[in-house]
């Protein structure tokens, strides 16, 4: 029987894989991070009939580089007007809770080394649904932040419009997980895939198929993506809350819109689709886990390029009186059901 | 090792507590408040309460707070705030200097360690914090629960008819 490998039993390799495990997650956000926004313009290019970028590198490969280095030397301009503290605290307090959300996202399987067993998984916290909506609660800090120190009307309505927006479909979020965790009945993570990990029938997508669509639309709220990108609606508010912001401030929260697509994109697939455990063998667990994060993205690069933008108001009465309330069945009918079954 | 980590987030709390007093501008402040309640939620983790530690980020730090800070946006207090509360520091601190001592006294003279319950750590390392939590909830405590869900449900009944005034 082998270890789990902890602090207690062999305290060096435990740090190590620790930094390892830590260097590679963040390496492979960073890294679709970067190429998201490439494939993002190039998927939207072609379902318009353009190309997208094209001339850096071959098909535009280089293009998240260059716009990189671009950013990285432009001009860093902070309005005199504008709050200093919190308009440099802004754009990392955006960033951060949307990284290290990925913390408790498992995989993989258990890996044994040195005689030890290692999850991969940075961390199993046993409260990991709850970890997850305490980051995203604090997501808004960064939004509301900037959208009102850089004291500009524009950036204002776009940090108000923003948190209202991602207040209400917390609440609404929130609601959608409970029904999972009804079913699971445990908070972690890796419980959570491991009990998912029979076949691909056993995904809780099958059995809370109205939670996992209420949760995409919810999350795509949370995150202020199209249809529901009112916050930098920029027929009428220029660029919303960033609006202000230029050089690596303003990468920073491009990099942040992309990082909480896949922090969206990676619990939709842990929660209700299997995470690492299948439908490839549990060894290519890395690979089911990036391909379902993958699919899931794409699907909110197609919605972007196919739907328009809702209206404010719309938007509001969406959240409060349709997904709340059919959360609130869904929650509901799946508690009947796991009564009844007791 | 956790001693040192202990101290080392005792003095972010303190210094960011010490900050909610001190900072100019009331959003500075509200944003040191946010960064005291997310020490305390360490606290409740390296106290092995992670389930109180999610609690404390999302109620106080998610959602209380956001919209305090709404309410100093929007009502967008400048530095007369500041003006208008100035007098009386000394009082205050000679106050609060007493009450510190008061509770230093009473922590030295009682026991630290606490009285020995019915959950135990062995239980909680069994069990799980939060299925502790949950049972405790809706077994043992069912009527206070209940009651409380009644007054919320109260408050927010109340919110809607004020809401409702204006439109």
């Amino acid at each position: 029987m082998t270890e789990m490998l902890s602090m207690s039993n062999n305290a060096p390799l435990f740090v190590g894989m620790m930094l390892l495990k830590l260097a590679v997650v963040f390496g492979v956000t960073m890294g679709i991070v970067a190429y998201a926004t490439w494939v993002e313009r190039k998927v939207i290019g072609h379902m318009q009939t353009r190309l997208g970028p094209m001339r850096t590198g071959w098909h535009g490969l280089l293009q998240p580089i260059a716009d990189g280095l671009k950013l990285f030397f432009k001009e860093d301009i902070i309005p005199t007007q504008a709050s200093k503290v919190p308009f440099l605290l802004a754009p990392m307090m955006i960033l951060i809770p949307a990284l290290i959300t990925i913390a408790v996202v498992p995989f993989g399987p258990d890996v044994t080394v040195k005689g030890f067993l290692v999850p991969l998984q940075i961390t199993d916290l046993n409260i990991g649904v709850l970890y997850i909506l305490a980051m995203a609660g604090l997501g808004v800090y960064g939004i509301v932040l900037a959208g009102w120190s850089s004291n500009s009307k524009y950036a204002l309505l776009g940090g108000v419009r923003a948190s209202a927006q991602m207040i209400s479909y917390e609440l609404a979020a929130g609601i959608t997980i409970i029904a999972v965790f009804m079913l699971s009945e445990t908070l972690s993570l890796r419980e959570i895939v491991a009990l998912q990990s029979g076949s691909v029938i056993d995904w809780y997508v099958f059995k809370q198929p109205l939670a996992f669509g209420l949760f995409l639309i919810t999350g795509l709220a949370e995150i202020n993506r199209t249809p529901f990108d009112m916050p930098e609606a920029e027929s009428e508010l220029v660029s919303g809350f960033c609006t202000e912001y230029s050089s690596m401030k303003y990468a920073l929260f491009f990099m942040a819109e992309y990082a909480n697509m896949i922090v969206i994109a990676a619990i939709a697939a842990t929660l209700f689709l299997g995470g690492w455990s299948g439908p490839l063998p549990e060894s290519l667990g890395v690979v089911n886990l990036l391909g379902k994060v993958f699919a899931i993205m794409f699907f909110f690069i197609w919605l972007r390029a196919t739907l328009p933008r809702v209206r404010y108001d719309q938007l509001m009465q969406l959240g409060w009186k349709v997904l709340i309330p059919l959360a609130l069945a869904n929650l509901a009918v799946t508690g009947l059901v796991v009564v009844l079954q007791q | 090792m956790e001693t040192i980590f202990f101290y080392l987030v005792a003095l972010v709390a303190v210094v960011s507590g010490f900050l909610v007093v001190r900072c100019q501008s009331p959003v500075n402040s509200a944003l040191a408040l946010v960064n005291t309640f997310f020490c305390l939620a360490v606290f409740y983790v390296m106290l092995y309460a992670p389930f109180m530690a999610a609690i404390q980020v999302i109620v106080y730090a998610g959602a209380i707070m956001v919209l305090i800070l709404f309410v100093i946006m929007l009502l967008n207090l400048g530095t007369e705030a500041r003006k208008r509360y100035t007098h009386g520091v000394v009082w205050a601190a000679i106050a609060s200097l007493l009450v510190l001592v008061n509770v230093v006294f009473f922590i030295k003279r009682g026991r630290v360690t606490g009285a020995e319950g019915d959950i135990t750590d062995y239980l909680i390392k069994t069990e799980g914090h939060t299925e502790l939590i949950g049972k405790a909830l809706y077994t043992e405590f069912l009527l206070p629960f209940e009651i409380a869900s009644i007054l919320l449900l109260v408050a927010i009944v109340g919110a809607v008819i004020l809401a409702k005034k204006d439109v």
